[in-house]
């Protein structure tokens, strides 16, 4: 198979598309770096749909782990404590047990122009359970560092925004929010990259892998096992994992910037 | 451990748990709680360590050490723990094994690569095959406290930078303006200050670490989840204590222990940041 | 005087091996976590059928042994590399193992593999969602057949998924599945046929080391000569009679 070939053939082999077998025997560096990219779908859908219903999810935890409503803050401090004070590993084992004993069930759901039969068995399968986990981890975490920036926040700041008599939803939007972020931003970067890195995790423990089709992990491993020197796949898995991680920290130093826009960079 | 325990298929009731709990696998999963709460310990310094070095160099005015800072924290951030695990330390081994067998075994003709092998003469061996068991679980000790230092020490790294950047200006000027040299700036104003903004990123880091160690058991050491999975897995009459698939009993244990050991971790940075927040204009502070 | 320099050369050569050897212990290489072949028993040590093959051919071959326990996954990588000398673990005798590192004469048959699935159910072994092992012979045997493959970490994890409904059957050796059926209390049977997979199983040792794999091949071939190794092989797994 010529390089063209088993492009066609791999690329999108991790979501199923493309050749049903992978490759036995003589394998080429030309299918390492393809088939292992093909599984990256997988880590960069993970990591993407997490990050960003987790930041959400992580803002409204932290306000409400700041708020001085007991029925808001204890929830919430025992969500963080819990989600962040247990590894990813018995998370991910935790969750896929208790989903496999939900009874198998079929929910209609009508969104106007189609109606779509959400399953439960859906949440045994990666591509919703470890999103789920994934999801709620990074958002604990990230509440967590929020709320370290909320109270690191000059209070000089609050007390003018006061003084000038600013409603408190507007000096939350204008005022804590921006300075927050800003406060927060290296450590959450730190957290974003780990989500990422974490993604890799996730063909690695209970949750399966369907017919072959897994994240760049599974097949770096795959072709471990075949070739039985770990010398080729890995290395070509941290290459690819320090590109994107590099694009991110690229992305993440730019919101960086325009957060630190009004300040000079001090030496 | 107890008499009664001689033969475990006459026992029943509280006396099989007690037999049970207590046999030599279960000994063995009590000390791995001790091992990683040793590479804790041990590995905070040269985090630590890693840490500092890398946020002065990428402070520092000289661009070779600049990029040498910045290459560290990117590229070791770059790659996920698990991978680095997978291969650097295979290829670590080697490297000493290599370097020691120059030194040990100089007449050595044969090739060190002979096909997929990698054969050097048996005193470069790094532990030497016929040492004793402690040893070898000493050095891959030593093994993961390295993989992990330089993993989260390049985290550390860019926490304390952001923390060294954080810092309000205003405050360094004002060491300026009093005649302080830039080396008293950095240790009398910079750092006490650094902490009350580098602490929720580091304990932040901690956690992570912390549960950074069920990968412990890729690196060959037998660490509390591998135990968990080992004892939980369903065990036949071919064992002298069979039970069924227990493995959600012993990873709801491992979960209430890392829960335990997240409490006082959380206590004890809760302590550290108010101390650090004394006199801070902030939020949390108490001026 | 190309053939002196060869010459001393080989004799130096000869004369570190015997020293190495002798002053070397062999560590022998097991995972640990396959019953009745290798497992870590209630004492917490190695145990099973493959630890007293092991002392005894360490006894005949008069050799040194200690045992350490490697996850599946490293198991060649670490003996290519050196950190045991020899792979004792239930490890099927394959031509792509064989072009990486040595195997010495068989010492157990090849075992049939066989689904199992939940009892008084019909199953399709050939269309359904069959499970197995990550990076297994026999997974790779469920991928090229027609049905669905679900691959898990660890061969408990495939089993509870047969239990659980995930799967409908579960591939793996016959000998690890077998005391596992008989255990279950009739909640598990096996169905359809038993395929063949693989070769018997043999020790792998490195390439580059001629040396120890004559001396185990010369052990096991004493083993199976005065039917010790056949009732051995009766003892661990449940009266099987072989011929060797």
């Amino acid at each position: 198979m010529s390089c063209a070939d088993t492009f066609f053939g791999y690329a999108l082999r991790s979501i199923g598309m493309g050749e049903r077998l992978l490759p036995k025997t003589d394998f080429t560096l030309c299918e390492h770096f393809i088939l292992i990219g093909s599984g990256l779908v997988w880590n960069l859908y993970f990591a993407f749909f997490a990050l960003t219903l987790g930041f959400c999810l992580a803002i409204g935890i932290a306000v409400a782990r700041a708020s001085p409503n007991p029925l808001l803050r204890w929830p919430s401090r025992v969500f963080i404590f819990v989600v962040r004070g247990s590894p990813l590993f018995i998370q991910f084992f935790i969750a896929y047990e208790t989903f496999v004993l939900i009874p198998k069930l079929g929910v209609d759901i009508n969104l106007g122009f189609i109606e779509i039969t959400a399953e439960t068995r859906w949440l045994t399968k990666a591509w919703l359970g470890a999103l789920i986990v994934l999801m709620l981890n990074t958002s604990a975490y990230s509440a967590q560092i929020f709320h370290g920036a909320l109270l690191s926040v000059p209070k000089g700041d609050i007390e003018a925004a006061q003084a000038i008599g600013m409603p408190a939803g507007k000096r939350f939007r204008r005022i804590v929010f921006p300075s927050m972020l800003r406060l927060a931003w290296a450590s959450y970067t730190n957290e974003a990259i780990f989500l990422f890195h974490a993604t890799a995790l996730v063909f690695f423990s209970s949750f399966p892998a369907w017919q072959q089709k897994g994240d760049a992990l599974y097949y770096a491993s795959y072709f471990a096992d075949k070739t039985f020197n770990p010398f080729v796949p890995y290395p070509i898995i941290g290459l690819y994992f320090i590109i994107f991680t590099v694009i991110l920290i690229s992305i993440f130093g730019l919101i960086n910037r325009r957060l630190n826009r009004h300040l000079t960079l001090s030496r | 451990m107890f008499e009664f325990c001689a033969d475990p298929s006459l026992l029943e009731g509280t006396d099989w748990w007690m037999c049970y709990l207590s046999n030599g696998k279960h000994m063995g999963f009590y000390r791995s709680f001790g091992v990683v709460m040793m590479l804790l310990l041990v590995t905070v310094p040269f985090i630590m360590a890693l840490g500092f070095g890398g946020a002065l160099a990428r402070r520092s005015s000289l661009p070779p050490v600049r990029w040498l800072g910045l290459a560290y924290t990117s590229m070791v951030r770059g790659v996920p723990d698990i991978i680095f695990f997978l291969f650097a330390l295979i290829a670590v081994d080697q490297g000493i094994e290599y370097l020691r067998h120059l030194y040990f075994c100089p007449d050595w003709t044969e090739p060190i690569r002979q096909g997929n092998d990698f054969v050097v003469c048996a005193r470069a061996k790094m532990p030497l095959s016929d040492a004793d068991a402690w040893v070898h679980k000493t050095y891959s000790f030593f093994q993961a406290v390295l993989a992990f230092a330089v993993v989260f020490g390049a985290f550390a790294a860019n926490t304390l930078f952001g923390a060294m950047n954080a810092v309000p200006r205003g405050q360094l000027e004002t060491g300026d303006a009093f005649g302080m040299t830039p080396r008293q700036v950095f240790r009398r104003i910079l750092l006490p200050q650094m902490w009350v903004y580098a602490l929720p990123g580091l304990s932040n880091l901690w956690m992570i670490f912390i549960k950074a160690t069920p990968l412990l058991f890729l690196l060959g050491i037998q660490d509390i989840v591998y135990w968990a999975r080992e004892l939980g897995g369903t065990k036949t009459a071919l064992f002298a204590y069979p039970h069924p698939d227990w493995r959600l009993g012993y990873f709801l244990f491992l979960l209430v222990f890392y829960l335990f050991l997240t409490w006082v971790s959380e206590r004890v940075f809760d302590r550290l940041q108010r101390r650090v927040s004394r006199g801070q204009p902030t939020v949390g502070g108490t001026v | 005087m190309n053939y002196l320099v060869k010459l001393a050369g080989a004799t130096a050569l000869a004369a570190l091996a015997a020293t190495a050897l002798s002053a070397q212990t062999v560590r022998m290489g097991t995972e640990g976590a396959y019953p009745p072949y290798n497992f870590i028993n209630d004492d917490g040590e190695v145990d099973g059928f493959e630890r007293e093959l092991g002392d005894e051919l360490c006894a005949r071959a008069a050799l040194d042994c200690t045992w350490v326990t490697n996850d599946w996954d490293s198991i060649i990588p670490n003996l290519v590399s050196g950190n045991y000398d020899t792979i004792i673990a239930g490890m099927s005798i394959t031509s792509e193992r064989d072009e990486v590192i040595d195997f010495t004469a068989e010492y157990f048959p090849p075992d049939p593999s066989a689904y199992v699935g939940l009892a008084g159910g019909s199953v399709d072994t050939m269309g359904g969602v069959i499970a197995a092992q990550t990076a297994t012979i026999q997974a790779a045997y469920v991928a090229s057949s027609g049905a669905t493959l679900v691959e898990f970490a660890t061969p408990e994890e495939t089993v509870a998924a047969v239990r659980s409904g995930e799967a409908d059957a579960v591939l793996a050796d016959y000998a690890y599945l077998q005391p596992l059926v008989e255990a279950s209390g009739g909640e598990l049977a096996v169905v359809g046929d038993r395929v063949s997979i693989g070769g018997g199983v043999g020790m792998g040792v490195r390439e580059s080391d001629g040396e120890l794999k004559g001396k185990m091949d010369a052990a096991i071939a004493s083993m199976k000569a005065d039917g010790s190794l056949s009732a051995m092989i009766a003892k661990w797994f449940d009266g099987r009679v072989v011929e060797y």
